[in-house]
């Protein structure tokens, strides 16, 4: 799997994950999955519910706020195809901490924030045994070799 | 015979399907009955002890149903949806940088 994200949609996770900054940042990416490829679409950004004092180092979603992204995805005709997180002041890999709490099929896209600017960002799966989660190539395009929101 | 909605991330495990009718006079054995008829699910439900994972969340007919209580009676026509609460983070500070 590949994904394809427009680098308009990319620059916004980039911001996000500024804008927590030093807390991490996290939300939703919608999009459609075409063949190999998964295109994301729009994002839907989402308070950290983690407790307060470990937001540094910890991100949560609340299933609420999940079930209304899902909710969303299904009007637009889209689906949930990924989750995007921040990782201040430490690299964009997924750590053991975000495999504990992964779920199969989904993306992670993960942006490293240091000194309050966005670095690299990497995408990431975990396997089907849950054992690991391995890096998925990511593909920026220009929004107009995308697939549209119908 | 209880519906169950199954979250984007799950259903791969389920044959593609969104809703599932499923068997159970309670929440626990109708996610079991869900696990025997689905097995490739179950480690995505259940840990190596056999218990919910954590981030699975259960809402009956569109109440949130938690803390998790599986002996939870159901009825005829109840509809128990999965959704998935999302968490990770970074490794703490001090810890090895490596990817996990």
């Amino acid at each position: 799997m590949t994904l394809v994200i427009p680098a308009e949609i990319l620059a916004v996770v980039r911001l996000h994950a500024q804008d927590g900054y030093p807390l991490e940042a996290a939300g939703l990416i919608l999009g459609r999955v075409d063949g190999e490829e998964r295109h994301a679409v729009q994002l839907l950004p989402f308070p950290n519910s983690f407790d307060e004092g470990q937001r540094r180092r910890r991100y949560q979603i609340s299933a609420a706020d999940v079930l209304t992204g899902e909710e969303k995805a299904e009007a637009l005709g889209l689906e949930v195809i990924g989750v995007f997180h921040s990782h201040p002041d430490h690299p964009a890999h997924a750590s053991p901490t975000d495999r504990e709490g992964a779920l199969p099929w989904l993306s992670y896209l993960i942006t490293s924030v240091r000194d309050g600017r966005a670095r690299e960002s990497f995408s990431w799966r975990l396997l089907e045994d849950r054992s690991a989660m391995v890096e998925e190539p990511v593909r920026v395009v220009d929004k107009s070799t995308t697939l549209e929101a119908r | 015979m209880i519906d169950i909605r199954i979250p984007a991330p799950l259903r791969p495990y389920a044959d593609g399907q969104k809703e599932i009718g499923v068997s159970g006079e309670t929440i626990a054995e109708a996610l079991e009955d869900l696990a025997r008829r689905y097995p490739a699910m179950q480690p995505h439900l259940f840990d190596e002890g056999g218990a919910l994972r954590p981030y699975v969340n259960l809402f009956l007919n569109g109440q949130e149903v938690g803390p998790f209580n599986g002996g939870t009676r159901l009825h005829s026509g109840d509809r128990l949806v999965i959704v998935p609460s999302i968490a990770g983070g970074a490794p703490a500070a001090g810890a090895p940088l490596a990817p996990g």
